[in-house]
């Protein structure tokens, strides 16, 4: 690949009042180059470029964004797989803060609001508590999310009441715990996902699921969580 | 505008593994403690280690915490300091039924307990057959203990200042430690955070080579806040390079490959480990595996093309043991290098990883500067924990699964000496402005306009240099050579300009201030490399081939104004006998 053309959103609050789109060229793009690499590049040429970044290898979730319209994290995006000119935006739906830089304080309320944090009431032993290797696989699939906010931006019950739903990322949490043998608050967990929004704004729209970078799969998370709280009530 | 203030008891700078263990020691002690973090707390390093936190469990084979100590201090090639490994590997089963019940999923055996894999360099009966001592979640375990660890903060209402960049320490003419002056990253706005104990947990700085296992934050901010405040810094020649890198690239292979069977093989398909290490083979000491790696590829037997790495091989492994014992490193492949482990070996080359070296402190986690009567004397109201701290329970080379170990061992022991320190100190000691207007100093010279040099590229020619200079294999002329350049990198720091002046989250100020950081210890470290005539754990001199104990079983002490200082290793244990340095063969 000779040359890779990107289309960024730029937003600086103290610049200017809109958001614009930018045209950015890179010369000699290595072939498995990945998309945060060139955006280091383009950095280097271009200092106000702003996004977040830190592991360089998909666990973090520091550099999610919006890449040709799906959200993704720009570490593990090859470049070469991406149509040009590749478009890039802050992920949908949460308040900008400056270029591809979103605020995701409001995300991060939801995840501390399904209190996720194992909780066991018995006294504990001086060793583990014992789990089988059954019972922890449970927790595959689950225990993995690094909080990059893909799904939850992808989400459009979370765009509509993103202060009221808890959204993917909090209920594949939630269901972590509620799946975790060792945990003991099982009645507490499903009483606070009570009422019409916090978990029943699900829609089983699926963009989590198709979003996610680890693969993993908040919809299914979400309606093991419906099926408990039904067969509780019966 | 009047500059901002805040008032807590406690200031923890950092969110890895080290400073969320400290916060909730504190916050579960109804202490306020404030947490300061570049970076959203689960996106702090400690989320990409792999392996496991070594214990002395004795799940699968029969272990204790003594046979661990002896590993340690054999691995530290004798500079670690016997009582702080001591009290380590005495809390390490304790820490870890904690993390167990604090959530961390980790893996199962059969009987429900927790499951333990074989790491380097870990022997049972002090010296014996492999250990199987690391405690592991798949290889995932960095990734479940930084969650658990906030998830339980959360629980805990620890206060955290997400996004918010320490500038420099606070400190007053008697020498007490008050606080941090810290710049919201959002707004760009200063904060001065008042407290009686001020907690340093900012890991290492592997940005200092140009390919590094190290995430790009790894920029060793404490330790420059440090050495800046007038501690030295300890032992920093004493540099980890990890085996098992992705040649070229830099991610991560974990040791625990090699743990669950995987070896090592060169360009002549010969498992080369037996040859360095008849005994341990490819689960010998990281350092002693580089080595074997460089000297494999030095002499032509390489793989690939450009002869340039050699092969790990796991597929014999099966695809079941793979998927399940090592998910994160087959996705790592299958991301960055289109292959699947399950059919393939894994291109790797010795990479930059661990930074043994950092803030000196005893082991309750107080940094200790020699300052009038002795080389340990505490520095009042400061402490560090983790990689930016030397307690030192590494030495020269630290062990596979002693990193984890270290953070959450040390920063439980620091918290709980500072909830006694807030016992005894009632009130905040007056911040004198001077000590401010210097930290606003570091701040406002990136304000300065025109035409100058870039941060990226004096950045780019320090990662080169050091790389070039002060990597595997050492010896005077390169590193005199080395000391030279860098010196004349950091004389051009003076020269750098910004172009972006802006306020909100203007991440070209934040990788200005990480340079200068950058720039400090990358002097520590070539100038403490440079003075040490003999080769001892990760630091091997080409030209001083053996370790030498008669002149070198000390810690170097590097000041801010560039001269060296040394100390004694702390030979004596706290409650057995001491391990007298023996000759290291794996």
């Amino acid at each position: 690949m000779a040359e890779a053309r990107f289309s960024i959103y730029r937003y600086d609050p103290e610049r200017n009042d809109k958001p614009t789109m930018q045209d950015y060229t890179l010369a000699d793009v290595g072939d498995d180059m990945m998309l945060l690499d060139a955006l280091l590049e383009l950095k280097k040429k271009d200092e106000t470029l702003g996004f977040r970044r830190s592991c360089r290898e998909g666990v973090c979730g520091s550099d999610a964004m919006n890449i040709n319209g799906r959200n993704g994290l720009a570490c593990i995006t090859p470049l070469a797989e991406l149509k040009q000119p590749v478009t890039l935006r802050p992920l949908p739906g949460r308040p900008v803060i400056r270029d591809l830089i979103v605020d995701l304080s409001q995300f991060y309320q939801q995840y501390r609001a399904v209190k996720p944090y194992l909780t066991v009431h018995d006294p504990l032993p001086e060793v583990e508590l014992l789990q089988s290797p059954e019972d922890r696989e449970k927790l595959d699939g689950l225990y993995e999310c690094i909080l990059c906010a893909c799904c939850s931006t992808a989400c459009p019950s979370f765009w509509w009441n993103p202060d009221k739903f808890r959204g993917p990322a909090a209920l594949l949490q939630s269901w972590r715990f509620l799946a975790d043998s060792r945990d003991q608050d099982t009645d507490a967990r499903l009483d606070d996902l009570q009422g019409p929004y916090k978990l029943f704004r699900c829609h089983t729209i699926m963009s989590c699921v198709d979003v996610c970078p680890k693969g993993l799969n908040p919809t299914r998370a979400i309606g093991k969580i419906k099926d408990l709280m039904i067969k509780r009530s019966v | 505008m009047a500059l901002r203030r805040r008032k807590f008891d406690s200031l923890i700078i950092g969110a890895g593994g080290g400073g969320l263990r400290a916060a909730l020691q504190l916050s579960q002690a109804d202490a306020q403690v404030a947490v300061v973090s570049k970076v959203f707390p689960t996106r702090s390093h400690t989320v990409a280690a792999q392996g496991g936190v070594n214990a002395a469990l004795a799940n699968v084979s029969e272990d204790n915490w003594h046979w661990h100590m002896f590993d340690t201090i054999k691995g530290s090639d004798y500079l670690g300091d016997q009582d702080a490994i001591e009290y380590m590997c005495r809390a390490a089963s304790r820490i870890v039924y904690e993390l167990e019940h604090s959530g961390v999923p980790f893996s199962r055996l059969d009987n429900g307990r927790i499951y333990q894999r074989a790491f380097g360099g870990q022997s049972k009966n002090f010296g014996g057959d492999q250990a199987t001592r690391t405690c592991a979640a798949a290889d995932r375990t960095g990734h479940a203990i930084l969650h658990s660890l906030y998830q339980q903060n959360i629980r805990a209402k620890t206060h955290f200042f997400d996004e918010y960049f320490a500038i420099d320490l606070i400190k007053d003419d008697a020498g007490y430690v008050l606080g941090a002056l810290v710049m919201e990253i959002e707004t760009g706005e200063p904060l001065l955070i008042e407290a009686k104990t001020t907690l340093l947990a900012t890991g290492g700085a592997g940005q200092l080579f140009r390919t590094t296992t190290n995430a790009l934050i790894n920029t060793g901010d404490g330790m420059a806040m440090a050495l800046r405040a007038g501690v030295p810094l300890q032992d920093m020649e004493f540099f980890q390079f990890h085996p098992t890198g992705i040649a070229g690239k830099g991610m991560l292979i974990t040791e625990g490959v090699r743990g669950e069977g995987g070896y090592l093989v060169n360009g002549e398909g010969e498992r080369f480990m037996e040859r360095y290490a008849p005994h341990a083979k490819d689960l010998a000491s990281r350092d002693v595996v580089s080595r074997a790696i460089f000297i494999e590829i030095r002499d032509g037997r390489g793989c690939g093309p450009n002869k340039d790495h050699v092969l790990l091989k796991v597929d014999h492994l099966g695809p079941d043991v793979i998927k399940k014992r090592l998910p994160g490193i087959r996705d790592l492949c299958l991301t960055f290098l289109h292959s699947d482990p399950i059919e393939s070996p894994i291109p790797v080359s010795p990479t930059a990883h661990y930074t043994m070296g950092g803030i000196p402190t005893n082991r309750f986690g107080q940094v200790v500067t020699p300052e009038r009567h002795g080389p340990e004397e505490v520095v009042p109201g400061l402490y560090a924990a983790g990689e930016c701290a030397c307690v030192s329970v590494h030495g020269a080379n630290r062990l596979g699964g002693n990193s984890l170990l270290d953070i959450l061992v040390f920063g439980r022991a620091a918290a709980n000496h500072i909830i006694d320190t807030l016992k005894e100190s009632r009130y905040h000691r007056g911040i004198p402005d001077a000590s401010i207007e210097q930290a606003m100093a570091r701040l406002a010279r990136w304000d300065q306009k025109g035409e100058g040099e870039s941060v990226e590229g004096l950045r780019a020619e320090l990662t080169k240099a050091m790389e070039d200079h002060c990597g595997v294999f050492r010896e005077q002329a390169i590193l005199d050579e080395g000391v030279k350049k860098v010196q004349a990198l950091a004389a051009r720091m003076g020269d750098v300009r910004l172009t972006d002046h802006s306020k909100i989250f203007n991440t070209a100020r934040i990788e200005a201030l990480e340079l200068e950081n950058l720039m400090d210890i990358a002097l520590a470290t070539v100038t403490s490399a440079q003075a040490r005539t003999e080769s001892r754990g990760a630091h091997s001199r080409v030209d001083f081939p053996d370790r030498d104990d008669e002149h070198w079983l000390k810690h170097s002490l590097y000041f801010h104004d560039g001269t060296l200082d040394y100390k004694p290793v702390r030979m004596k244990p706290m409650s057995v006998d001491s391990f007298p340095p023996k000759a290291r063969v794996y």
